[in-house]
Order: C-alpha cells, then structure tokens, then sequence
C-alpha cells in the first residue's frame, strides 16, 4: 500500500532545508488549506451533478442534457450565475448574524471535511480523539442553521431552524451511539489508526457482522437526517416554508448552504465509508492472495472516494423513494425507534467484543 | 399489546419501506421516456393516440370518406369545425349531397376528439403531428379535404365513381382561396 507520509515528509524536508521551521509550517498550512478548498469545490460540483442525474433517473427522466456532453457543464455554469448574483441587504435584519451564519455552516462542514482519511498517511485532521473532533465540529453547523432562522426576521426561516435544530440534536444521538458502537470494536478513535486496522483484519462491517451492519443502517438514516435531506428535509420543505432557514439568503451567502448541504451529503457518506468500510482500506477476501495482491495495486484514494460515492448513491436512493416525513413522525422515528435501537446494538457489540465473537 | 404494536409496526415499517426502495431502484435501470425534442427531431415518434390536429386522410385516388353529413360539426363545443356540403344531380337523376368544403379551425380546437367519435363514416381522425405554429392566425383555418378530391364510393357501387371526376373538376375552383 502506498503511503502518503513519503510525500509528505519530502514537501515538509523541501521546505525546511530552504527556509526557518515556522516559514515550512506557515507555506504548509496554507497548501493543505488550498488543497481542502479546492476539493470541497470539486466535489460539490461533482455532488450536484451526480444528484440532478440520479434524481432524473429515479423518476425516468434524463436529467441536464444541454450544457456540454450530457450536461456536464451545467453545474459549473450555475456556479457561475450563482457567483455574479447579488447578495441582498434586507432592511431589518440583524446584520452581523446574519451575514456570519452562512460562515459558521460552511466553516464547521469543512473541519469536518478535513477528518477525512484519503490514503495511508493523507488525513488532514488526524489525532486520537478524531471522531470526537468530527461530532463536535459537525455540530457547530447547527448554531449557523439557528442564527440563519433568527438573524433573518422571517417566520418561515425560524421555524426551519427551530426544525433544524430539534432533528439534527436528536439524530445526533443516534449517530454518536452507532460510532460508539464502532469504537468499542476498533479500540481507538483516530480515523487513521481505524482505516489501518482495517486494512489488517478486514472491514468493520465484516468484523464486527450482524450489529455492525444493523450499526451501519441506522447510520445512514440517521446521517441522511443530519444533512438535513429527504425524506428528513423538514427545515427546507419548500411546500410549508418556502426554502426554511436560508429564504432571506441570496447569491453567494445562499450558495454557502447550498454547496455545505451537499458536503455534508459528501462527509455524511465518507464518514460511513471510513468506520464501516474500511476508509482506504482494499477489499481482501481471506485466503484469496492473488486476488487481495491484485486490490493492493489500486490506491487508497481510489478506494476511499469510491465506497464514498457508493454511500452517497444509497442516501440519494432514500432520498428520491421516500415522502417527506412530519416534524412529529420524525422525532418519534429518532426517540422510539431509532435511539433504542442503537442502543441495543451498541450492547450487542459490547457483548459481541468481550466474548470474542468477532471476526 | 402495546409492545406488539411497536414491533409490528417496526418490522411492518422497514418492509414497506424495503419494497419502495425496490420500486425505485426498478426504476432507475428502466428506459428514460424523456425526448429531447429539437435534437431528435428526425426520429421523434409520438405515441399513437397524441391527438396533434385534426385531418381528413384520402388515399392514393386522391378520395375521402366524409359524407358530409355535420354531424362532427354538431357535436364539436367549440365551433371549430365548418362543415359545407352541396347537392348535385347524380347520373340516374336522383339529388344527392356531398361535401363541398371542410374547413377546420385549429385555433379554436381543443383537441377533445369529439368530433372524431361522432363521425359515422371514420372519416376524420387525429394525426401525431404536433409542430402547428404559425405566424397568422389565419392559417390556422385549415380545409381538409383536398382540392379536387371525392368521396370513395362503396366497392359494390364503383362504376359511379369513375363518373364524378367530371363534376369534382367543377367544384375544384371554389375550394381554392379557402386554402389560404
């Protein structure tokens, strides 16, 4: 397996050979910042795409056909229009909020980004409290959504953000609870020492079998409520509340929630990939050597964007097959239905650990 | 009875929603109905019974089935269709009538297909073709029959026909400015 730190280690030995340690830390921090930045672009662009696309061939349409072969411009070009529009002042709103609010969202979806496993030794964020980092900064995009709904002035965006904040508290339990679940079974809780195990023993779904997937289900549900999409977009649900929290945001303050929603669709759906997946991690089969050589030759990356965008196919399939659901229907989902049910699971893997019925 | 209730409705729940989720993923491998319209103009076929505007075929004698009897006129809601017909003296003496102009105003039309079902004689029908825009709404007053055209007589009675040509030929200038 290839493993990133060579690269790392060689831009990092570059630089301080040329220049003093803070100057090599300085140009570091803002390489990896760019790098963040262009992919988080990148991959929104490729998000919203694959969304339109698939949405379309949920309900037998081709979806955008025009811009470019198969429609493959047309994402950039809506990215342009929404670049050049203008952002609105409205008159009575409170100022300082509400032009902060779209920051704290996508501020708290890029630290999360930045969790992420790439390759062997191409974690950004990485330490051995990786996934309490991930929740916690995971959550500060709820205070963004709120003060959206506040700052604006407007019923239809408070009661989104009041929404927001009910169903992505309560969902954040059950997503606490099932990446508890994977803890006990890996014993850490830095992502690259996880995807590492992973590559020795095996995925975790397969280790940890029976709770493990059931783990892995009421993550996705509950992951798939926590990006705030169908069937749980309650704070957007265009036909009560027009467009929820952001509905007195335009141009490029509009353009923040829109690109944070599909990357936290993106995070949502690596994180999956990362704990139960294997993160980088290749598929091998026990027993089979020339077919696990074989997986070894294709790079972490590949494997890691690839079961990403695997998990994100699976929440987009929710997404386009069911209705939406009421604000009251969705908190007994998470209170009666889903909570328990983690919580069973979290000790059926307890129990699963300790008399070593792991595999 | 309660708890019964949760877990039916649990495990009553996730199958419901397994089998939605396997009617969309049916879905999503089926063919796409979208047309992309002005590309695929060539080989775009409308499905048969998109009613596009209303037409009178003739086969190849250059003949027609109407008889000119009125009654899509009649049971048309909106007036769309003017049905005028003629007598004449038919060779063994006898008057009889026949159609003289069918003049179908598409504006007008509201593509119910009334006047379809009414007609005795299957005379009319709806073709696919749907590209109907002009620049004057004076052409869409559309005449029907064509010039010179007559009705196709029963096949025990063909003699007749052969006769007609003659008095077709007559009527064939009147028809003309219609067509505008």
């Amino acid at each position: 397996m290839f493993d990133f730190t060579t690269v790392t280690q060689w831009i990092d030995n570059l630089l301080t050979s040329a220049m003093p340690t803070w100057a090599a830390t300085l140009i570091e921090c803002v390489l990896v910042a760019l790098a963040v930045i262009t992919l988080y672009a990148v991959f929104a662009i490729i998000l919203i795409y694959m969304e339109r696309k698939i949405c379309a061939f949920f309900q037998c349409r081709l979806g955008p056909m025009r811009v470019g072969k198969w429609g493959s411009i047309q994402v950039v070009s809506d990215v342009l229009k929404m670049l050049t529009k203008e952002i609105i002042d409205m008159k009575n709103v409170d100022r300082l909020l509400h032009k902060m609010a779209p920051f704290l969202v996508i501020v708290a979806s890029m630290l999360t980004f930045s969790c992420l496993p790439w390759n062997k030794g191409a974690g950004i964020i990485d330490f051995n409290v990786g996934i309490f980092f991930f929740l916690a900064a995971g959550s500060l995009g709820v205070v963004g959504i709120l003060l959206a709904g506040w700052s604006s002035n407007n019923k239809y965006a408070l009661i989104g953000a009041m929404r927001s904040g009910a169903q992505i508290i309560s969902y954040e339990v059950s997503i606490g609870l099932t990446m508890l679940t994977m803890i006990i079974l890996t014993g850490t809780m830095s992502f690259s020492e996880i995807c590492q195990q992973q590559a020795d023993y095996g995925w975790n779904i397969f280790r940890g079998h029976i709770p493990a997937v059931m783990a892995f289900i009421v993550y996705l549900i509950a992951g798939n409520a926590e990006c705030n999409r169908g069937p749980f977009d309650m704070p957007e649900a265009e036909s009560e509340l027009t467009a929820g929290y952001h509905v007195e945001y335009s141009g490029m303050h509009f353009g923040f929630y829109y690109l944070a929603e599909y990357l936290n669709l993106f995070i949502c759906a690596g994180m999956a990939s990362t704990i139960f997946l294997g993160g980088w991690a290749p598929l091998h089969i026990y027993g089979l050597e020339a077919f696990n050589n074989i997986m070894d030759y294709i790079p972490g990356v590949v494997w890691m964007v690839g079961k990403t965008f695997f998990v994100v196919f699976l929440l987009m399939w929710i997404r386009w097959t069911f209705p939406r659901l009421r604000i009251d229907q969705l908190l007994s989902l998470e209170w009666k239905y889903l909570m328990p049910i983690s919580l069973v699971i979290l000790v059926m893997m307890a129990l699963c650990v300790s008399l070593g019925l792991t595999l | 009875m309660s708890t019964n209730n949760y877990f039916s409705g649990l495990f009553g729940g996730i199958k419901s929603l397994t089998t939605g989720l396997g009617v969309t993923i049916k879905e999503f491998f089926t063919p796409k109905i979208t047309e992309q319209y002005p590309e695929n103009r060539k080989e775009l076929k409308m499905f048969d019974r998109f009613r596009g505007r209303l037409v009178m075929p003739h086969n190849d004698q250059n003949e027609h089935k109407c008889i000119g009897c009125g009654l899509c006129q009649m049971a048309c809601p909106n007036g769309s269709i003017t049905v005028t017909s003629e007598t004449y003296e038919a060779e063994d003496g006898k008057k009889k009538k026949r159609l003289a102009k069918y003049e179908y105003d598409l504006g007008c039309c509201m593509f119910c297909e009334l006047c379809v079902t009414a007609c005795p004689s299957k005379a009319i029908e709806f073709s696919t073709e749907f590209e109907n825009a002009v620049f004057d709404r004076s052409k869409l007053v559309i005449q029907l029959n064509r010039p010179g055209s007559k009705v196709a007589e029963k096949k025990p009675v063909a003699k007749p026909a052969t006769a007609a040509p003659t008095a077709s030929a007559t009527n064939n200038n009147p028809k003309t400015p219609a067509a505008v």
